[in-house]
């Protein structure tokens, strides 16, 4: 019998090791999996690479990783804004690696992965810093980058509902990264608000299909009168 | 000389919209476009993060924070809307299924080169987002800016200064001063604020030579 159910996070990530590639979903905070950074923090892990859209925002989550010094490289689109004060620091000091990667080419990236690509050119970055050493082309009459797959061991992200087979639904732009990390990571652990019987979930509404799911937790809902997320604490 | 407000700019660009068209607006100034789009248009706008069908922002106490825009402000969905991740986002774009996207500026050029993402600075925090794919990935790109830096300076320029998001990317410009198409090298106004003649906005562009339409 397939069970993926696994009812504490803290279980769910013993086994990250020091030196491991992490990749957390979320875009902003929708789609964050908190109870699963958390849960990182609290394994002790060190020199973790993490891939994320962000860099961490105000002293929690993600940027209280950061904070411990537990992140020797962090690979992002956007780590700067009002609240990411933790990473501003160590990067200035020099005390983080930064790999920045335009966001359309993060998600390729991660995708290509997932799907066995061993890279693949893009125009996107084209005659730009971001692309400056990379494996040029012209195809077709325009010009295009060499970009790589990133591969990560644990990919932590946030679903909706799923089964015991690690099948998943998501909630509106908490998708987000979501379906491509969870093809990308050896190990995919998802969180979900909702465990449902094998056969409940509409087979045509699955996103993530169990086969790229390792590891569901059930974690509860912080409802707003909408019914959605409140803003992360 | 009188200047367009940002909600002129923006009832501009907006204008030149068409029905039916599928947009993405960058996050700052092009987001007030979204405020002047015609209620007898059917305009889509796509945001970054996975949406496409994006309506105005929900009133106080109905936000949803899983249901956010590129700047993770809660926004509404639209009948006809739907969720995708983010690689198909970027596929949106990069694909070329885009018709627009509007973005901010640091600079531009003549060519149509665009400056919008890094400053150079040696302490400034590089970020990127998702500038370099929309730059490179819509039909066309408008871009809405000051015409002039603080410092009084043009931001059409010969050549960009500042790190490059995308090379001839850009089609038109729309400022506070002027629309200027960009094409084949050349730069042609199409517009210009009231009392403002195309001799003056020379004289604050000298690093590129402007013609009238």
């Amino acid at each position: 019998m397939i069970d993926k159910i696994v009812p504490t996070a803290a279980a769910a990530l013993a086994d990250v090791r020091d030196g491991a590639t992490v990749m957390i979903g979320g875009f902003g905070t929708a789609g964050q999996p908190n109870e699963l950074i958390d849960a990182l923090i609290d394994t002790g892990a060190r020199e973790l690479v993490i891939v994320n859209n962000n860099a961490g925002n105000g002293d929690t989550g993600l940027a209280k990783l950061l904070s411990l010094k537990r992140v020797r490289k962090i690979i992002c689109s956007f780590p700067r804004q009002a609240d990411s004060h933790h990473f501003d620091a160590l990067y200035r000091s020099g005390a983080i690696e930064l790999e920045l990667v335009p966001q359309g080419n993060l998600a390729e990236r991660i995708r290509a992965a997932g799907a066995g690509i061993g890279g693949f050119f893009t125009p996107t970055g084209y005659g730009t810093a971001l692309a400056e050493g990379k494996e040029t082309r012209e195809i077709n009459g325009r010009m295009y980058v060499l970009e790589s797959p990133i591969h990560a061991d644990f990919a932590l992200i946030k679903a909706e509902r799923g089964d015991r087979w690690g099948n998943l639904t998501y909630r509106m732009t908490a998708r987000n990264f979501g379906p491509v990390m969870a093809m990308a990571a050896k190990t995919t652990v998802a969180t979900v608000h909702e465990v449902v019987e094998l056969g409940s979930l509409d087979p045509e509404a699955v996103v993530t299909p169990g086969v790229f799911v390792q590891r569901v937790v059930p974690v509860e809902r912080v409802a707003t009168s909408a019914g959605g997320f409140k803003r992360a604490a | 000389m009188s200047r367009w407000t940002r909600e002129q700019m923006a009832a501009r660009v907006a204008q030149d919209i068409p029905d039916g068209a599928v947009v993405n607006l960058g996050i700052g100034l092009p987001t007030a476009v979204a405020n002047h789009l015609a209620a007898d248009k059917e305009v889509v706008l796509h945001s970054e993060n996975g949406v496409i069908g994006m309506g105005p922002a929900p009133l106080p106490g109905e936000e949803d924070y899983d249901l956010i825009n590129a700047g993770k402000q809660p926004v509404t969905l639209r009948p006809g809307g739907c969720f995708f991740h983010h690689a198909d986002s970027f596929a949106m774009m990069r694909g070329g299924h885009l018709d627009v996207c509007v973005l901010g500026a640091f600079q531009v050029s003549a060519r149509g080169d665009l400056a919008n993402w890094h400053t150079g600075a040696p302490d400034a925090i590089p970020a990127v987002g998702g500038a370099m794919d929309l730059a490179i990935g819509a039909k066309k790109t408008f871009v809405m800016m000051e015409y002039l830096t603080k410092g009084g300076q043009a931001k059409l320029v010969a050549e960009c200064s500042y790190p490059l998001t995308g090379l001839g990317c850009v089609s038109r410009l729309y400022t506070d001063l002027a629309v200027i198409e960009l094409a084949g090298g050349e730069a042609t106004v199409i517009d210009l604020a009231p009392g403002l003649t195309l001799r003056d906005l020379q004289a604050l562009t000298p690093g590129v030579t402007l013609k009238q339409a």
